[in-house]
């Protein structure tokens, strides 16, 4: 039976390489009955996404400084 | 030359001027070295990375594309050394704590603890557009160790396969797996608290 720290792994480890049927079983029988972990699963996407964001555009802030006008 | 007439006027003064470049490069060099951990290898890599890519930045009308664009060159240089260490087998082991935040943050049945739980995060797709986040980011990831750090950004910032990261430094599939998966507890830990939680900005 899957607990949070172990299905927190899983979903880790679902980012780098396929679960096997076992796995993908015992993960999603306990994201069923932990909203915690259901919440983590989508986080832990979202941190991906920030990464892939964060190193495509490494600095947001810096293009403020080239729109403003009467700039030399 | 004046750079009035709006986004669309493009002139190479306009984007690339000496304060510009300055920081650029000293981001691109301090990226670099994080991954390879070699002071003139990255500094090498920033240089050719900024030879190629400024040679095409005056097709840009935003400084932040031409940041994107740089950086896209500078990842691609960093990767092709990286896979070189591999193949002349100049594997570089990664010393640094291995601390598992995993003890922290379960109890002893594998449960969250109750203040550790996560809760729902609130519009994540509006927080990449605020500067004020992607500070807080930074100073995240400056918070993880070293050798978690490293392997985080190996992983999600150059988008180097599990086995490509393995080859390149002395580490097993296993621990990778491990040490990316306390890198996100990590992170997301520090998110949580440090923005998602702090209520609305």
């Amino acid at each position: 039976m899957k607990k949070c720290r172990g299905a927190t792994r899983l979903m880790s480890d679902a980012l780098e390489r396929p679960l096997t049927a076992a796995e993908k079983m015992a993960l999603r029988t306990h994201l069923l009955m932990c909203g915690s972990c259901r919440n983590f699963s989508r986080q832990v996407v979202a941190l991906r996404d920030f990464a892939r964001h964060f190193s495509r555009q490494p600095d947001a802030a810096g293009d403020t400084a080239s729109k403003a006008d009467g700039e030399d | 030359m004046s750079g009035q007439g709006g986004a669309l006027n493009v002139t190479d003064n306009d984007l690339l001027d000496e304060q510009f470049l300055g920081q650029l490069r000293r981001q691109m060099v301090q990226f670099a070295r994080m991954q390879l951990q070699d002071e003139s290898l990255a500094e090498d890599a920033v240089q050719e990375a900024l030879i190629g890519a400024l040679q095409n930045a005056g097709s840009f009308a935003r400084r932040a594309a031409v940041k994107t664009w740089v950086f896209a060159i500078l990842k691609n240089k960093i990767v092709d050394i990286i896979r070189q260490r591999a193949r002349m087998a100049e594997g570089v082991s990664l010393p640094g704590e291995d601390d598992d935040p995993g003890e922290r943050l379960f109890d002893q049945s594998g449960h969250w603890n109750k203040e550790d739980r996560p809760n729902r995060w609130a519009e994540p797709d509006t927080a990449v557009k605020s500067e004020h986040f992607w500070r807080v980011f930074e100073v995240c990831l400056d918070g993880l160790p070293v050798k978690q750090a490293r392997l985080f950004m190996m992983r999600e910032f150059l988008e180097l396969e599990s086995d490509e990261i393995c080859n390149s430094l002395e580490v097993s599939t296993s621990n990778l797996h491990v040490m990316l998966f306390r890198a996100r507890l990590r992170l997301r830990e520090c998110l949580d608290k440090r923005w998602f939680q702090e209520g609305e900005r």
